[in-house]
């Protein structure tokens, strides 16, 4: 397996919270990029980019489009655009339209990252009220990336991290409160 | 690498080439230099819908089936906006390039990569409110005939409206939305007068170009689906097109800072991505 190269983060319904308990636990050292999609409305920019900018280690923000994609960063999907990864390693965004009635939808980000990093990508589907994630969690694991759900019984929201695990048997259910020691464990 | 371990994924990779070439030299449609990711979804959107196992099979049937094409354009091209979308665009407009633009006797704005309107219309009101209308000449191009149609058409479903509604408010708007169109059967139709400084064009960003000169160009989330290379192309045919000190405004997520044409333009109003063109 190739090392990992980057970190795939997907959440919904009770995202905030999740993140919090996550997100802020990696050092400012963690060598990995971690892209992250949370399902919000519309409207305002840069929201969740500046409240987890100013509890986390990492440089946090809303990417531009082709943004290279940077080790130690994270980067949050802007509303209402799809956020996708080039094979060149920088984003590109999309106002294409919804997809799981979402923009940005992490089904989109999984699957383009997939093909971007194939087995040198992480993915994690944390809590959520909808099936987002789960065809895009297996895009991953087929290309050999390492798939990580948060653990149905610890998540706020259990019917999309259940999704997940319906379409990818094979990923590794991880309680929330471990799920950064993991990141960092397999970051190396 | 061994001819016989190759993957589905580096196959695929192939196809997409190869039809995008086909598409290029039977039909003159350039996608070749897009931006891979979102491409490769749409595409796989349209052989799926199509009922066709492989992109070559896509491939097959475009080459023989010129009614294939329109119906893959629309995958590839047609985006669905909001009229005011993004208000506060359309508030700086107002605010910090209207008052420029009141110097020149007379003005021409090119809306490129127009699609179905929406974009062009918010423009045409903006300026009638400001009463630059009738001073102003206005472009829409875009490289799909339908969308072009359905922008000289101006007609949207109702259920649309009070989107745009909110979205002219919050921009600043001097008058009220419903004063611009007429419902029927679900629809709003934009009044015919909007359109009588317009000039509707085929134009591409990626073969053709420059044609006029212009004081102001609003190109938003049209270059994301271009690679690098193709972005250049599109921005150093708006700076060719700008007259001096023209503006170009582009969407929310989208930077001159990646382009080789960076040091031509200045930030006019950052946060907005207006651009002023920056003489040597």
């Amino acid at each position: 397996m190739t090392r990992p190269r980057a970190v795939v983060i997907g959440a919904s319904a009770g995202a905030v919270q999740a993140l919090s308990r996550l997100l802020p636990i990696l050092p400012g050292d963690y060598p990995l990029p971690v892209l992250v999609v949370v399902h919000v409305p519309p409207g305002r920019r840069n929201v969740l980019a500046s409240l987890f900018a100013a509890k986390c280690n990492l440089e946090v923000r809303e990417p531009d489009d082709k943004e290279p994609i940077a080790p130690g960063t994270i980067l949050f999907a802007p509303p209402d655009y799809h956020m996708l990864v080039e094979t060149d390693r920088t984003v590109s965004l999309s106002v294409e339209g919804p997809v799981q009635f979402s923009r940005p939808s992490i089904d989109v980000l999984f699957e383009s990252a997939a093909d971007a990093y194939g087995s040198g990508l992480v993915g994690a589907v944390l809590t959520g009220a909808n099936h987002d994630g789960a065809e895009g969690l297996r895009a991953l694991f087929e290309a050999g990336g390492t798939a990580l759900v948060e653990d149905p019984a610890s998540a706020a929201y259990p019917v999309m991290p259940r999704a997940a695990l319906a379409f990818v048997p094979g990923a590794e259910s991880v309680p929330l409160d471990a799920l950064a020691k993991r990141l960092l464990d397999l970051a190396g | 690498m061994d001819a016989e371990q190759m993957d589905g994924e580096q196959i695929e990779d192939i196809e997409i080439r190869l039809l995008l070439e086909a598409l290029f030299r039977r039909y003159h449609y350039d996608f070749r230099n897009y931006a891979q990711a979102s491409l490769k979804r749409r595409l796989r959107q349209a052989r799926d819908q199509m009922g066709l196992p492989t992109f070559s099979a896509l491939q097959d049937r475009l080459l023989r089936d010129p009614a294939t094409v329109s119906r893959l354009l629309d995958f590839l091209t047609v985006q669905v906006s909001e009229l005011f979308r993004d208000p506060a665009y359309f508030r700086a407009i107002r605010e910090k390039v209207v008052p420029h633009l009141r110097t020149y006797p007379s003005l021409k704005v090119w809306i490129a990569g127009c699609s179905s309107g929406e974009e062009l219309y918010s423009f045409v009101i903006l300026f009638r409110e400001e009463g630059l209308e009738e001073r102003t000449l206005f472009y829409a191009t875009d490289i799909n005939q339908d969308a072009l149609d359905a922008a000289a058409r101006g007609i949207y479903p109702l259920d649309r409206i009070r989107t745009f509604t909110e979205n002219h408010q919050f921009s600043g708007g001097k008058s009220s939305l419903s004063d611009y169109y007429s419902t029927a059967y679900g629809h709003a139709a934009f009044d015919k007068s909007l359109r009588e400084r317009v000039v509707f064009s085929d134009h591409s960003l990626v073969t053709d170009a420059v044609f006029a000169e212009m004081h102001l160009i609003s190109c938003r989330n049209v270059m994301i689906y271009f690679d690098r290379g193709l972005q250049d192309r599109a921005v150093g045919l708006f700076r060719g097109s700008l007259a001096r000190k023209g503006f170009l405004g582009l969407g929310a997520k989208e930077s001159l800072r990646f382009s080789q044409y960076a040091g031509s333009f200045g930030e006019f109003v950052r946060e907005e991505k207006i651009y002023q063109r920056r003489d040597p």
